[in-house]
């Protein structure tokens, strides 16, 4: 097992140049999720646009591999339905159970885009966490903005 | 490696202890990780690795005299009662107390929620006896800015539940407990004082005598979480002058499941029970029910009667070794430490920089790769170390870091661990790319 298996260049380069990064008007729903064993957190929100997730922005402090997910993310799901988006997410969810099985990576390349890089972090249960925590923050922000019975955002002040 | 490394030409003082020997009783030691690499172990301030002998000490029980203590008629039950207690005069002896004011619980965790616990309990005890150290509105429960959680959530949850009032002694930049406040925050309301021997985060070893001596002219009881000390330091019950002291069986050689309160004959008499049920019963009606007199009273149930005999033999070999002699041994290391840490651009040590009125845990940050990146590098090198808030959140939020990477030594660290730490740290900054950023 080599260490550069899961600091792929390409998550490097997302933690040193985050895409996306920062809090943006208007949004829908804001979250903030933290990770209690390690204190990683991030502030994120979404605006949703009739079925579309038209901008996902953040805040946060952690590793590199909590601050590269989240950067990951915002590409992947920026501009896609929320129902896709969640779907995405679903789908790294199953990467980081992979346990550094190869198979799992390719089958999921298409979807999953740069994120697929993140596939030598399921080999470290420890960090697995770290990787999840930004797509749980979106599911959870999602779920407060949208609603698969209706599709209508909900655009009053969430609850 | 040290061909490489500027640092100051730090005297390697011969260490007191023989680490060679000392590593021959640990058969975890004899392992490797991550591919082949020896195993560098500087976690021992999460848990500590086991001696052979206190492995042996729990096998021997489990295979000679298992059964549980102060029930039964047969053999096996008179043994194991005379095992469980034997340990506890072992232990007992071990911090200088007397036998019947050493309480066994799962950790210093629950010894600290025992404590708080019995001193809400208090409020609607029943017996007139059990109301001496009740909890209620106006009076003031003191901890510091320092403390692990275990030391916090316990008394920020009793001021919940009584409508006491929290407060805290602050902390200094350089983390060392800030006394200047001291009088005020230490009162004629205070109920209890409660404060760590050692910070498990910076090393601190914050002055006692000078805030025991303030709670005890108030009229406040005074805790000492010795979670962090008891296992590095000589610790003496009746030199320290507190009223209770707790301590963790897994960070001292010791089984996991086992703690100790030690608590002042009288304050454990005026005590209510935490836990009630089974061995902690005087006398049982249907009516209602009286309770035994310390220890028993806090020991509901079937005792952890292995870990016991298993933290008496750790007790044994530390005594063995020679509490002065494990003290010193982690004070060299320390040193060394800190000079070669300190010694690296763009490392950071959160905490005292020297070994003044410090243990051996050791926080640093390195510039430009967050704690948990560091870890994880150091993880590949074979040093195993800790990362992130160690349960004490407060701090690292006043220290001004999101967390640090912590090494903590003990009886078998030697100074090729160090080497080996100092190396795997500059490792990460290669492997980060930020070792020459620093080189200013």
């Amino acid at each position: 097992m080599k260490l550069q298996d899961m600091y792929q260049e390409i998550i490097l380069d997302h933690y040193r140049n985050p895409h996306g990064r920062g809090l943006r008007d208007p949004f829908d729903a804001e979250v903030h999720h933290v990770n209690p064993t390690c204190g990683d957190e991030v502030t994120l929100r979404v605006k949703v646009d009739g079925d579309t997730l038209t901008d996902v922005s953040y805040e946060g402090q952690g590793c590199s591999i909590s601050q590269a997910s989240v950067s990951a993310m915002y590409d992947l799901v920026v501009g896609r339905s929320v129902t896709a988006a969640l779907a995405t997410g679903e789908d790294f969810v199953r990467l980081m159970q992979a346990k550094g099985d190869t198979t799992v990576a390719d089958e999921l390349e298409d979807s999953l885009e740069d994120a697929v890089a993140f596939a030598g972090v399921s080999k470290y249960p420890a960090r697995v966490k770290c990787a999840l925590m930004s797509w749980m923050a979106l599911k959870d922000a999602s779920a407060r903005a949208w609603t698969p019975s209706d599709p209508t955002p909900t655009t009053e002040e969430s609850a | 490696m040290t061909a490489t490394a500027p640092a100051p030409a730090t005297g390697r003082t011969p260490l007191p202890l023989d680490v060679e020997a000392v590593r021959a009783d640990f058969p975890i030691l004899g392992r490797t990780v991550r591919d082949g690499k020896r195993l560098v172990y500087l976690d021992s301030g999460a848990t500590s690795q086991k001696p052979r002998q206190v492995l042996d000490a729990e096998r021997w029980f489990y295979e000679n005299v298992n059964a549980a203590p102060h029930r039964g008629a047969h053999a096996l039950a008179e043994e194991a009662t005379e095992a469980y207690e034997q340990a506890r005069a072992t232990i007992a002896s071990f911090i200088g107390a007397q036998t019947d004011e050493v309480v066994f619980t799962r950790n210093s965790t629950e010894a600290i929620n025992l404590v708080a616990y019995a001193m809400s309990n208090a409020v609607t005890a029943k017996e007139p006896e059990f109301h001496r150290y009740a909890v209620g509105q106006g009076d003031e429960i003191v901890v510091t800015e320092m403390e692990h959680h275990a030391n916090l959530i316990p008394w920020q949850q009793l001021c919940e539940r009584t409508g006491a009032t929290l407060r805290w002694l602050g902390l200094t930049d350089e983390g060392r407990l800030d006394l200047s406040d001291l009088d005020t925050v230490v009162n004629e309301r205070t109920k209890l004082v409660t404060v760590t021997q050692q910070s498990n985060i910076l090393g601190t070893l914050p002055p006692l005598a000078p805030i025991i001596e303030r709670a005890h002219a108030v009229g406040a009881l005074v805790m000492v979480d010795g979670a962090q000390s008891v296992p590095h330091q000589p610790v003496d019950v009746a030199a320290l002058g507190a009223d209770f002291l707790v301590f963790s069986g897994h960070k001292m050689l010791g089984p996991t499941g086992v703690g100790v309160l030690w608590g002042r004959s009288e304050v454990l008499a005026a005590l209510p029970p935490f836990l009630t049920g089974g061995s902690m019963i005087e006398v049982v009606r249907m009516e209602g029910s009286t309770f035994a007199p310390p220890p028993q009273r806090f020991e509901a149930g079937v005792p952890m009667t292995a870990q016991v005999v298993g933290l008496a033999a750790a007790c044994d070999y530390l005594t063995a070794l020679g509490m002065d002699t494990v003290f010193a041994h982690e004070e060299a290391l320390t040193e060394y430490a800190l000079a070669q840490l300190q010694a690296i651009p763009g490392v950071t040590v959160i905490g005292p920089p020297d070994t003044v009125a410090r243990g051996g845990a050791i926080s640093f940050t390195v510039d430009g790769i967050h704690p948990h990146d560091v870890g994880q590098v150091l993880d590949d090198q074979g040093v195993a170390v800790r990362v992130g808030h160690h349960c004490a959140w407060p701090v690292v939020r006043r220290m001004g870091v999101p967390a640090t990477t912590r090494a903590t030594f003990y009886v078998h660290t030697g100074y090729d661990d160090v080497d080996a730490l100092v190396e795997a740290v500059r490792h990460a900054q290669r492997f980060f790319g930020v070792d020459a950023v620093e080189e200013a």
